[in-house]
């Protein structure tokens, strides 16, 4: 690992304050992903800002319909929070099946958000529910924060705050994993709210997870897995790696999400 | 250079680490705590599992400064001078461990599920070593030192 600069700031102002005086600053939050790659020195920053020391940044609360969870909040506290278990079980499955008890301890949903790894789960389930990314200075909706492998909306030094999902009547989470990796070689969110049924894939998709339109309205007028059986993503849109190609992708999201609409509760 | 300090298990230390020292190079190198190891540099294998602040964590995925205040065991701190821990105890009576590399992790990892969920499941047993791998055993010795340590611990 390259040298680095480390500053552990207490509020979210001073924090975007180092970034932004940094030649080339980046924030650490659980750094399960970070730390890794700076071993490997596929990074070098010239500053680290560790959000570990913001209180603010912790912490889940439920205000009428919308769960917010702060941007440091890890998955095992996502997985284990009675609210969060109450008011979105698929999202507290989601949270508690990400990696390993370790990296569960330390990973944050802001990271994993801000990441935007294409096999990561929080993406599916951000755009599934219609999230909100709180930001230091805007709010963006998930459907227009996933920009792309690795890509979101932030700008340089922007940092995200919060992230708030709307309470669904019903929604549930299936995921295939990587035997290896536990990451998802497919994973499907589906989400039934008043405005209509949301499916959304991570794991599979050229340019990360997407939405999968024919699936909503195949489910919009009919909430069945049959609805779906034969509604398949066209494997040219899709990845193919060591993993799985791009036709088994295919194949594997019709039977996640047929799963997920069966498990939705 | 950062200094950093710790308590490591049970006692008070301190040391000037580069921001980019690991906590697992910090207890090994600068402690000479070399119990904990390092098997893997991708996160994965368990080995360097440690308990900060009660919960366990992989020490080579932390670095030492991001450990600053914080209260450590490692493998090391379980015993009670010459008497093993019970969850020690348990891997040498089912031949727990082969060539024990992973086993300080194994026993870190396994200690704090019996702590959190003391009557779990041997399939909750399984899913929970998810971050642990061990080449030697075939894993079916270590669930049952677990199982053996959920009645003794
Ligand atoms: C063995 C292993 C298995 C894993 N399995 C899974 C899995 O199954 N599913 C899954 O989804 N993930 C998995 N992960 C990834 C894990 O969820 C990470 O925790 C997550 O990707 C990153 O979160 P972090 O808090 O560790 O972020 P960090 O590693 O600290 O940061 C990641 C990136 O996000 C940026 N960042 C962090 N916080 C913010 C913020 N608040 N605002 C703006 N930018 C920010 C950082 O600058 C950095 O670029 C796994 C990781 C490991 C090591
Ligand atoms: S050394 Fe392999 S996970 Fe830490
Ligand atoms: S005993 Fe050899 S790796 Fe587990």
């Amino acid at each position: 690992m390259y040298d680095f600069a480390y500053h552990k700031p207490s509020s979210v102002a001073d924090a975007v304050a180092a970034r932004s005086g940094a030649e080339d600053g980046t924030f650490v939050a659980g750094g399960m992903t970070l730390v890794p790659t700076l071993k490997q020195r596929l990074a070098q920053p010239s500053d680290l800002v560790d959000l570990g020391g913001i209180g603010e940044l912790h912490g889940i609360t439920v205000s009428g319909d919308t769960v917010t969870i702060g941007a440091m909040t890890t998955h095992g506290a996502v997985a284990k929070s009675a609210e969060v278990q109450s008011a979105i079980p698929a999202l507290a499955a989601l949270a508690g099946g990400i990696g390993d008890p370790q990296v569960r301890n330390r990973g944050t949903i802001g990271g994993s958000v801000a990441n935007n790894d294409p096999a990561a789960d929080y993406p599916a389930a951000c755009m599934a529910l219609g999230a909100t990314i709180k930001t230091d200075k805007r709010e963006v909706p998930a459907d227009e924060f996933f920009t792309g492998l690795f890509e979101t909306a932030l700008d340089e030094g922007e940092m995200i705050v919060s992230v708030s999902f709307p309470k669904p009547e019903k929604a549930a989470y299936q995921k295939f994993i990587n035997p290896a990796s536990r990451y998802a070689l497919v994973g499907v969110f589906v989400a039934k709210t008043g405005g209509g049924v949301k499916v959304a894939v991570t794991g599979a998709g050229q340019d990360g997870v997407f939405r999968v339109p024919e699936m909503e309205s195949a489910l919009s007028s009919n909430l069945s897995a049959d609805a779906i059986a034969d509604v398949a993503v066209d494997a040219d849109t899709l990845n193919s790696d060591i993993h799985a190609s791009a036709e088994y992708r295919s194949h594997l999201i019709t039977v996640m999400a047929k799963r997920a609409v069966a498990a939705l509760s | 250079m950062p200094t950093v300090s710790m308590t490591v298990n049970g006692k008070k230390v301190s040391g000037e680490v580069e921001g980019r020292i690991l906590l697992v190079q910090f207890l090994r190198e600068n402690l000479r705590l070399t119990g904990t190891h390092v098997g893997c540099d991708t996160s994965q294998c368990g080995a360097c599992v440690v308990h900060v602040n009660g919960d366990s964590m992989k020490s080579c995925t932390l670095l030492a400064v991001q450990a600053e205040g914080a209260e450590v065991t490692t493998i090391e701190g379980l015993a009670d001078g010459d008497t093993l821990h019970p969850m020690q105890e348990a891997f040498r009576d089912n031949h727990g461990l082969q060539c024990g590399f992973c086993t300080p992790g194994m026993v870190m990892s396994a200690v704090d599920l019996v702590k959190k969920n003391p009557k779990a499941s041997e399939h909750e047993i399984r899913e929970w070593l998810e971050g642990n791998i061990c080449r030697c055993t075939g894993y079916h010795n270590i669930v049952k030192s677990i199982q053996q340590a959920q009645q003794t611990m």
